[in-house]
């Protein structure tokens, strides 16, 4: 494994596998009566989050905090960062404090990858989120998720067909899955409106679909992406109400759906827009059961990345099979 | 490489510790037996099933993983991890068999009964290894023992066993 997790790419296959393998293990003492392992103890990971955020953040302290790793939670709201401090500064503050490990969800595209590669500080940098690029995690947790209820005990998740569906154009989520899914042998369809698909979405290892009646039919999962109001400047579709009736999962097209496809949804949802109440409260959906999986994988992501040795961290291996998106 | 027991002196040697439970315990009723994977948890199984034979009733058993609870963590790569199944009832006041191949520094053994103390009070904890190799780092001991094999710290011991090396042999490798 690499030090830092940035990107879906600083994995190998093996490593994804790894992942998946350990938080499934951790997942049954989730459900034992303690929940404490004294893994981490002593170790110091720093919560530093630019951007709002409810399950990603909570999810990460819960998981740092069953392995006994100190928790220090920062968000730019009511620190200096709201003063104008710059990344560098924070960084050096962090390494200063002794950070083992810092989790990062930024506005900006790259700014976890700033963080690792300048020699600001020695500790694991996780991306948690940055900008419209990748969210590593989710990816993860979504792949945990699928793999538990419809590959049980198989390593990856070859030929399943997965739907992606929505604003791929701004989701890091869509980015990080694409990736992610694709190593592990799955079939991913990206269904949007030609508007929210970014340039040079053909060159991504997926099948793209513009109608979504004809994809939810066949699909083993449906995951549905949030409607980012708060990146859109621009009109990307006439109305919310038009985008609803042509992509959203509602009643509908949850009966066309196979008995034991999935519905998934990364939160927080936009109930009525992107995804009908029903849809999202009925039998197939594992969103909540996503919340839950992610503490897990997250866990196991801490576990794997600041368990060991530093020495026998620095061996990360080749990157093989990489996509470049 | 020296073999210094092949495969009827370990079967011998795990039924003398079934019967040595069995004997200690006066019978097999408030036992649970958990294994430490990999090898622990094969020989767990074995004896257990001995004890189920001898007893003529089934018993409770599983396995402990203690990746997690090791202290040396941080002067290694991190491990994959092994599987952990408690017995349904859980493992409150009974009495524990910790059953592991090679006892050496003690350290897996102190990684286990921190792990233990997560998940309950058990009324005792006995530990049953097939190999005493010596050399112990803490103030450990084993209840039943298969073997004492005198060691040097250079040395290194060797348990195969047919569920997954294909043959049941213990062999010392190293300078002897």
């Amino acid at each position: 494994m690499n030090r830092h997790l940035l990107s879906i790419n600083d994995l190998t296959y093996e490593d994804a596998v790894l992942i998946l393998d350990t938080a499934a293990e951790l997942a049954k003492i989730s459900d034992a009566p303690v929940k404490k392992l004294p893994t981490l103890r002593g170790r110091t990971v720093v919560n530093l989050f630019f951007e709002d955020s409810t399950r990603t953040r909570i999810s990460f302290e819960a998981a740092a905090k069953r392995l006994s790793a100190d928790v220090i939670n920062f968000s730019a709201k009511g620190s200096s960062l709201s003063k104008g401090e710059s990344l560098k500064d924070t960084a050096l503050t962090l390494q200063a404090m002794g950070a083992d490990a810092v989790i990062i969800r930024h506005g900006a595209s790259g700014a976890p990858a700033r963080l690792a590669d300048q020699q600001w500080m020695t500790g694991s940098v996780i991306n948690a989120g940055d900008g419209t690029h990748e969210h590593p995690t989710q990816a993860l947790l979504d792949a945990f998720t699928i793999r538990k209820h419809l590959r049980p005990g198989q390593k990856d998740l070859s030929g399943l067909k997965v739907a992606i569906v929505g604003d791929v154009l701004h989701s890091r989520v869509a980015r990080s899955n694409v990736l992610l899914l694709h190593k592990l042998g799955a079939i991913v369809t990206l269904v949007a409106p030609p508007t929210l698909l970014p340039v040079g979405v053909e060159s991504w290892p997926v099948e793209i679909a513009f109608g979504l009646d004809l994809v939810v039919a066949k699909s083993d999962v449906v995951m549905m992406l949030r409607i980012q109001r708060e990146r859109m400047a621009d009109l990307f579709f006439p109305s919310e109400r038009e985008y609803s009736r042509q992509f959203g999962l509602n009643g509908d097209r949850l009966k066309m759906m196979q008995p034991t496809a999935l519905v998934m949804h990364p939160g927080p949802m936009n109930r009525g827009l992107e995804i009908s109440a029903d849809s999202a409260d009925s039998l197939q959906s594992v969103i909540v059961e996503q919340v839950a999986n992610g503490v897990s994988v997250r866990m196991a992501v801490l576990y794997l990345l600041l368990g060991g040795s530093p020495l026998s961290a620095e061996n990360s291996k080749v990157l093989s099979d990489k996509v470049v998106i | 490489m020296t073999n210094v027991m092949n495969g009827a002196d370990i079967s011998r040697a795990l039924r003398r510790i079934a019967h040595e439970i069995i004997e200690r315990n006066r019978g097999s009723e408030n036992l649970v037996i958990l294994g430490i994977p990999t090898r622990g948890a094969f020989l767990s199984a074995r004896v257990a099933d001995l004890i189920a034979e001898i007893e003529e009733k089934p018993i409770r058993r599983g396995t402990l993983d203690i990746t997690m609870f090791r202290d040396d963590l941080r002067m290694r790569a991190p491990k994959a991890l092994l599987p952990t199944e408690i017995p349904l009832g859980g493992i409150e006041g009974t009495d524990l068999i910790i059953v592991d191949d090679v006892f050496f520094s003690g350290r897996t053994i102190r990684a286990a009964l921190d792990a233990l103390g997560e998940m309950g009070r058990p009324k005792t904890v006995q530990l049953a290894v097939l190999v005493d190799r010596g050399h112990r780092e803490l103030p450990i001991r084993a209840d039943f023992v298969g073997k004492n094999i005198p060691t040097s710290r250079d040395e290194i011991v060797k348990v195969h066993l047919t569920e997954i090396d294909g043959s049941d042999e213990v062999l010392i490798e190293g300078q002897r």
